[in-house]
């Protein structure tokens, strides 16, 4: 076990509590001072099929998902059988008792490529275990402490002390249960335990005093039974002010200080849970504006599909309201038309775009990062468009922001792209900064601008940008047409204007790349003169960050180039950055390398090195180290694919 | 000043065909808008896409041409962020009932306080004459190789399961009725469908002028063709629902009066009922300052471009030290 670092997992069914679980003991960890990250993985089913949540606690702050367990929360037999393995020899396993007799190949939830997968591990082990307690057994071989607590029996003692008298109506708390044995056997603070919970359960009184009974039921259980775990988690008080929050709710209050006012949406994993945050926090404060007292608010509309949620979000943009729609793959597949039709009328409508396992349904609630090209080639025809990816749950608070800015300013849709890993894993952070976001609305005209003047909105000017006025504005009007249009926005098929007309639109891109400083396009980590140089985008980052970092302990020298606006592309910094690069080595979630693709394509530059994944799970900082390490010992291969999770 | 027809006009050439029921809603439209005399900068015609689509450019009004059967969502996106706009939605029946049928459902259940026009001819006209939604079972319009195998769709009972609050059918060629039905649409609290009977002299050889005007059958007594539109004002029949407990049967009566076809095809107002909430008072009823600060009003930064919006609260409830 790593001395400062501690990582605990529960799984079981959906629907079983897993994730208040892991909620509140990430919670109870920040409230000690202490950093989280929390890993969550589920089946895209209600009830019943099998979830689970990693939280990685440390004092400093992480980024990433590791490979290894130190102490796992079983809550059923499925979750001790699938995640065995990955306790670290020194960790612990904490599981119902009841399950020990459970037939392994009984478990009914198996699906079949599992079975394969679990029968291969066995025979490669050579061990034959029947029960649940058998393969705990053998594990015990690896140092790993199996923790069997009866959790019927502490529910029962509960419910004889409350005065319940139906059993099945505590089973909920298996949750509470395992935590308060986790806690138990680290000796952590009860008190930030308790407070976690009356966080998460919030006005609910009786709720959360049974909860803190069974918490402190199955915390002195495990210390009294089980003794010394050998790892006592510490606090470590702190004054700094402290967040914790998902992907999801960054994106969220990044869009709600960038101005957006009307978000709309069609439900869909990942993204839906970005919309619900935004109208449970519809009514905000305004500050120093003259409709102070008023109050402001967010207008969040779910739609019959997302053809409706684009075009209704470029409906909104349309009368001067910043407007953003919010989804996923298949969501974005719909939303390509409309897409196409906001790029030609020169809308500045957001889409916040959480990517997940595709094509098609894919694995709806697991991870991706195959769809960059998409989002820079979705609608027929040629149109200026802003892509904009974010590396962390800090950065998707302040591109949210940002990509209203860009919207405006080059009059054009901009993708917000996001990934399902950023989107439902948790980390605690430094208090972000509102006064960092800057409102940029770019060339947007008021009545008194135009005025018994002739208003054209599609004016060709040498910036390519039209300065724009929103409708209902009095004393003027415009058109707008999907078809190719005149200055008027009046449809023309004439070839000169048609010419002069798309050669107008296309070149607020090059007004965008000039103007659009490198620095916010880019990050650059590491050496300079680095012997190699890591390319990616997107959630890989804190990964990477990690890897290197233990690298660079180990005396190997590395930079990374984290693109955050691969459109338009920094060529010539990237091209002069790679040009330099001894190795070069693309970090993707992907089959197809998509970006190091793109940048082959803009600079001519090829990587030397792959490393990519496309099973479901974000990258883990351990298994990036792993590859990379290869890559800098020069026993490599030039593709390597990570496979690892669960 | 008062505003004149010609403030409505535009210098875009009208490109429909000649004799085309365009050229009479377009008519009624901009006739409607000086009766009321609303100002072509406070109006937002949205269109979808097909013959009826280009109506915006030919109004000297804000004009947004959209996609095709995506009029009802640009056109919501546009109300809900400006509730001050006068919105005003135009599309084929291809549009609104083919492509964009589910937008046309959906509409309904919220009740927007907005129009939506649709020019009903029972053919793809821009696409030489395939068969619409609305074309009956067994008819073969000129260009179809086939007689239609699908039953038309009925709009106004569509409408009416969909819960749209004003309801009524007017013709094309009845510049005046339709000029009427349209003022009273857009006047309407909610959601307010006109569907407009409207002969295609290039692609519909069925459901003509003359076949509208009952030129085929001629009144022996008179000697005078029996037109099949007749006015359901003139009948006594009222759609109006007036207390809470008249939606229902005022329903059923529309739904009856929307099932004649044929021989006697009714237009007028067949149902409006403005006690149920719009979109905007629902909204309001979360939203308490919704209409006098809507998105579009609301300052979202100071001069220098700070924001105005706090976010104080969202944090404070997403910490946890310090």
């Amino acid at each position: 076990m790593i001395r400062d670092e501690f990582v605990w997992m529960a799984g079981g069914a959906q629907g079983s509590g897993v994730d208040s679980a892991a909620n509140i003991f990430a919670r109870a960890c920040c409230y000690g001072g202490l950093h989280v990250y929390g890993k969550r993985e589920y089946h895209s089913n209600i009830k019943g099929l099998h979830s689970y949540f990693h939280v990685r606690v440390s004092s400093r702050e992480v980024g990433a998902d590791v490979d290894r367990v130190d102490l796992l929360c079983a809550f059923d037999a499925e979750s001790v059988v699938r995640h065995v393995w990955e306790v670290a020899p020194g960790g612990g396993i904490i599981c119902d008792a009841e399950v020990l007799a459970v037939k392994i190949f009984d478990i009914p939830t198996w699906p079949r490529p599992f079975i394969e997968e679990l029968t291969k591990t066995l025979d490669e082990k050579a061990i034959r275990p029947e029960t649940v307690g058998d393969l705990l057994n053998e594990v015990r071989k690896n140092n790993v402490r199996i923790y069997a607590v009866p959790y019927m029996t502490l529910l029962r003692d509960i419910a004889e002390e409350i005065g319940e008298e139906k059993l099945s109506k505590l089973t909920r708390m298996i949750n509470v249960i395992t935590l308060g044995a986790s806690f138990g056997l680290v000796d952590y603070d009860k008190k930030y335990v308790e407070k976690a919970i009356r966080m998460i359960f919030g006005e609910k009184p009786k709720i959360i005093s049974i909860n803190i009974l069974a918490l402190s039921k199955a915390y002195n259980y495990a210390q009294r039974k089980f003794g010394d775990f050998g790892f006592k988690l510490e606090t470590v008080p702190t004054d700094e002010r402290r967040i914790f929050l998902t992907g999801v709710e960054a994106v969220a209050l990044g869009k709600l200080a960038g101005g957006c006012r009307v978000q709309t949406y069609y439900p869909i994993t990942p993204a839906a849970d970005e919309s619900e945050y935004l109208e449970e926090n519809e009514l905000f404060e305004v500050e120093q504006s003259a409709v102070k007292q008023v109050g402001g608010h967010i207008v969040v509309m779910q739609t019959e599909d997302e053809i409706a949620a684009i075009n209704m979000a470029s409906g909104a943009a349309l009368t001067g309201t910043r407007a953003a729609t919010s989804t996923s793959g298949p969501g974005f597949s719909l939303m390509v038309e409309g897409l196409g039709w906001a790029g030609n009328n020169e809308v500045p409508v957001v889409v916040s775009y959480y990517q997940r396992g595709a094509p098609s349904t894919g694995l709806p609630t697991r991870h991706g990062q195959s769809d960059l090209r998409f989002a820079l080639h979705a609608s027929h025809g040629e149109f200026p468009r802003i892509i904009l990816c974010s590396g962390d749950i800090e950065e998707c608070f302040y591109d949210a922001a940002q990509a209203f800015n860009y919207a405006e300013r080059y009059q054009t849709p901009v993708v917000h792209l996001i990934d399902k890993a950023l989107a439902n894993s948790n980390k605690s952070y430094r208090m972000f900064n509102p006064g960092l976001v800057k409102i940029e609305r770019g060339q947007l005209l008021t009545g008194a601008d135009v005025k018994d003047k002739e208003y054209k909105r599609f004016e060709f000017t040498e910036s390519g940008i039209s300065p724009r006025l929103p409708i209902g504005t009095p004393s003027a009007i415009f058109w707008n047409t999907g078809d190719e249009h005149d200055e008027f926005g009046h449809i023309a098929e004439e070839p000169m204007t048609r010419t002069r007309m798309v050669e107008k639109r296309m070149r607020k891109l090059e007004t965008a790349n000039k103007e659009i400083p490198v620095q916010e396009r880019v990050n650059f980590f590491g050496d300079p003169d680095a012997s190699a140089t890591i390319v990616s985008w997107g959630s890989p980052k804190g990964a990477v960050l990690e890897a290197m970092e233990r690298l660079r302990q180990e005396g190997y020298k590395m930079s990374f180039l984290q693109v955050r606006v691969p459109h338009p592309l920094p060529k010539e910094y990237i091209a002069e950055v790679l040009g330099k690069a001894k190795k070069k080595v693309a970090v993707e979630g992907n089959y197809s390398a998509q970006l190091a693709g793109i940048i082959r394509e803009e600079t001519g530059i090829a990587m030397d090195y792959f490393v990519l994944k496309w099973n479901g799970r974000p990258m883990s900082s351990d298994e990036v180290y792993d590859a990379l390490k290869l890559i800098m010992q020069e026993k490599a291969p030039k593709r390597q694919v990570l496979t690892h999770g669960t | 000043m008062a505003l004149k027809l010609t403030d409505y006009r535009t210098s875009v050439f009208v490109d429909w065909c000649p004799g085309c029921g365009n050229f009479g809603i377009l008519s009624a439209v901009q006739m409607a808008l000086v009766d009321l005399q609303l100002p072509g900068s406070k109006v937002v015609i949205f269109s979808g896409i097909g013959c009826a689509g280009k109506l915006p450019h030919f109004v000297n009004a804000y004009g947004i041409h959209t996609l095709h059967g995506r009029t009802l969502p640009f056109a919501i996106g546009a109300k809900l962020a400006n509730p001050e706009l006068e919105v005003v939605a135009v599309g084929g029946d291809g549009d609104g009932l083919g492509i964009g049928v589910g937008h046309f459902v959906n509409a309904g259940r919220r009740n927007l306080d907005m129009t939506y026009l649709i020019h009903d001819n029972g053919v793809y006209g821009l696409t030489k004459g395939q068969a619409s939604p609305t074309l009956r079972l067994g008819l073969r319009t000129k260009s179809l190789p086939k007689p239609n195998i699908n039953e038309g769709v009925n709009p106004i009972a569509l409408a009416l399961a969909a819960g749209y609050t004003f309801i009524a059918r007017s013709y094309a060629y009845d510049v005046r009725h339709l000029k009427e039905t349209i003022k009273k649409a857009i006047q309407h609290r909610g959601m307010a469908l006109v569907t407009i009977q409207q002969p295609c002299p290039t692609y519909n050889d069925i459901n003509t002028k003359e076949w509208y005007g009952g030129e085929d059958r001629v009144d022996p007594a008179t000697g005078k063709p029996l037109p099949r539109l007749y006015k359901l004002e003139e009948t006594g029949y009222d759609g109006i629902v007036h207390k809470p407990e008249e939606p229902f049967p005022k329903i059923i009566a529309a739904l009856t009066k929307a099932e004649e076809w044929g021989d006697k095809i009714p237009i007028g107002v067949f149902y409006q009922n403005e006690l149920v909430p719009t979109y905007q008072e629902r909204i309001s009823q979360r939203i308490p300052t919704y209409i006098e600060n809507p998105p579009a009003r609301q300052p979202i930064s100071d001069k220098k471009g700070k924001p105005t919006t706090s976010i104080r609260r969202m944090l404070e409830e997403l910490k946890v030290t310090g």
